[in-house]
């Protein structure tokens, strides 16, 4: 048994150097900027960018439309598979997992052929719609996040029973969608929605290829031409990733809660 | 009530599949239609004739080595993750640990497998590029340079080394469920009949684990090989890998044949569409113990 902890302790101490010193290293890096001693100014150089600031307004944009059109498309879906088409279920379920199996510079490859300005969805024709189509593939590529955590958090309510109480008491579709359905499984929705966000935020492949103006495209850019601010940027995007997740956990524990009211 | 249903479908069937049409459009032109699209153009030439010549054409030495490079480093970035991947999660669930290291890594390990793409590569560059933490530390400590054996992070090695970041904390993820399941009465019988702990790993435990380990391997295998952003902003264009070399061909046509491209990308979705289906096939094996 001794041996036991010893070798539990050892691989701790791997693990935990393996992936404590690159945050320490690009933490330490961040903050050479001034010659000779420590300072913030690799942050302040970092903030006070205005690509940054428009690039980042761009995807937390992007990123809200994705979560809210995602939702719309996932919610419904995932609730009526449940109530009606229970037999399509392995169907619906395998194509939210395909996202997985084709990479994702593969999918956009095939918009950019699919969609250009001489076809008959001219998407790429114009910015807006080089815009739909980035929140349609970000949707693309979060699918199978959004629908596991909705249809868990699905799994935990009678989906059967509530459509035919809110139905008796007279309430028409769009009332047991959005006051029935959607506050019941808020928990499984938020926590698609953080993780949505964490992938969005700098995701690279969709908008350099679409040429948007996002965050990902903006940090490879600073990357390449400057020495101080990708490690600040590394930073940030750490804690970023760090927010959403801690967001995610406090949801679910939140979800447990209300659950188990009797 | 059913006065206007007519004999062959009836209004209801009729509106039970309209309640999931929108999702099926959705799928259709956003997932289904490109790729169907690109894995039929990889079997026409411009002219518009069927054809196996770009097939053929991936055979070439180019586009070979990228597909030989990219398998090497997602093979052995699994590899590499499933492996420590896998005694970190055994040392958190049989290692007697305190409680707060579990949740303390797991909690790490939902964060660091969702840190990929351009910030991991800064976060890499800083601590062992030329002027990186770790690099300056050995030369002055130790007057070791690193890179005078022959090391470079913008290398089969370095990108290797960088993946396993992502890869490692993903296989604590799905492997800690699996070694839960491990029930205690199987080691208890087995150390009754006698069995060393050697015995008892060769013979019980891991031909349990074995399907959730080598499934959870090809899913970090599919996961590595489709990746680009973090080794493209880590090696910008230098490092000749299968997802670099599509990206170029989709900004410039460096093939200098359209259809090539396609071919490119058929050969990705063959890999990672492999990959995954022997990851489905071993995870239901292996859910058959974890009941």
């Amino acid at each position: 048994m001794k041996m036991t902890k010893f070798f539990a302790w050892f691989a701790i101490a791997v693990g935990v150097t393996y992936f404590f010193v690159p945050l320490a290293g690009t933490f330490e890096f961040s903050l050479r900027m001034r010659r000779g001693e420590y300072s913030l100014d690799a942050y302040g150089s970092v903030f006070s960018d205005v690509q940054f600031q428009q690039t980042f307004g761009f995807s937390m944009l992007m990123a809200l439309f994705t979560i809210v059109f995602g939702m719309l498309l996932v919610v419904p879906t995932a609730y009526w598979v449940r109530l009606r088409l229970p037999q399509m279920r392995p169907f619906v379920e395998f194509v939210t997992l395909m996202p997985l199996v084709i990479p994702a510079i593969v999918i956009v490859f095939g918009y950019l052929r699919l969609y250009n300005s001489a076809s008959y969805i001219p998407f790429t024709g114009s910015l807006l719609g080089t815009n739909i189509l980035l929140v349609m593939s970000y949707i693309t590529l979060s699918l199978p996040y959004m629908y596991r955590s909705v249809d868990t958090a699905m799994r935990t309510i009678d989906v059967r029973t509530l459509t035919e109480a809110a139905e008796i008491l007279g309430a028409k579709w769009p009332t047991i969608m959005f006051r029935c359905i959607f506050p019941n499984v808020m928990s499984g929705v938020l926590s698609g929605a953080f993780i949505t966000f964490a992938i969005v935020i700098g995701e690279f492949t969709m908008a350099a290829l679409l040429n948007r103006p996002a965050f990902g495209p903006y940090l490879q850019l600073v990357g390449a031409n400057k020495a101080y601010e990708p490690s600040a940027l590394a930073i940030i995007a750490f804690a970023i990733t760090w927010l959403s997740m801690g967001l995610i956990q406090l949801v679910s524990r939140f979800g447990k809660l209300t659950q188990s009211r009797p | 009530m059913s006065t206007a249903s007519s004999p062959l479908i009836d209004r209801r069937t009729i509106i039970d599949w309209l309640g999931i049409a929108p999702f099926m459009i959705f799928a259709l032109m956003f997932l289904i239609a490109p790729t169907l699209y690109l894995v039929s153009g990889a079997f026409f030439n411009a002219e518009g004739h069927f054809t196996f010549e770009n097939i053929a054409g991936l055979f070439t030495p180019t586009i070979m080595s990228a597909y030989w490079i990219s398998i090497k480093v997602s093979l052995a970035s699994s590899l590499g993750g499933a492996l420590i991947g896998f005694f970190l999660a055994w040392a958190i669930v049989l290692g007697g640990l305190p409680s707060w290291i579990r949740s303390g890594l797991l909690t790490f390990s939902g964060v660091a497998s969702n840190f990929a793409g351009v910030p991991l590569a800064f976060a890499f560059i800083a601590t062992l590029g030329r002027t990186g933490l770790v690099t300056v530390l050995l030369r002055d400590w130790f007057g070791f340079n690193l890179y005078s054996t022959g090391f470079n992070l913008l290398s089969f090695f370095g990108l290797t080394i960088t993946y396993m970041f992502f890869q490692i904390p993903l296989m604590v993820l799905i492997l800690t469920p699996a070694l839960d399941g491990l029930k205690k009465e199987w080691r208890e019988a087995s150390e009754i009949l006698g069995a060393s702990n050697w015995q008892y790993w060769r013979m019980i435990g891991l031909p349990i684990l074995w399907p959730s380990l080598l499934g959870t391997s090809l899913l970090l295998f599919a996961n590595a090989f489709g990746a680009i952003a973090t080794a493209y902003a880590l090696t910008g264009a230098s490092l000749n890998i299968v997802p670099i070399l599509l990206y170029a061909q989709i900004r410039g046509d460096v093939l200098h044949n359209p259809n090539l491209g396609y071919a490119l990308a058929l050969g990705m979705i063959v890999i990672t569409g492999l990959s995954n289906i022997l990851y489905i096939w071993l995870r239901m094996r292996a859910e058959r113990w974890q009941k």
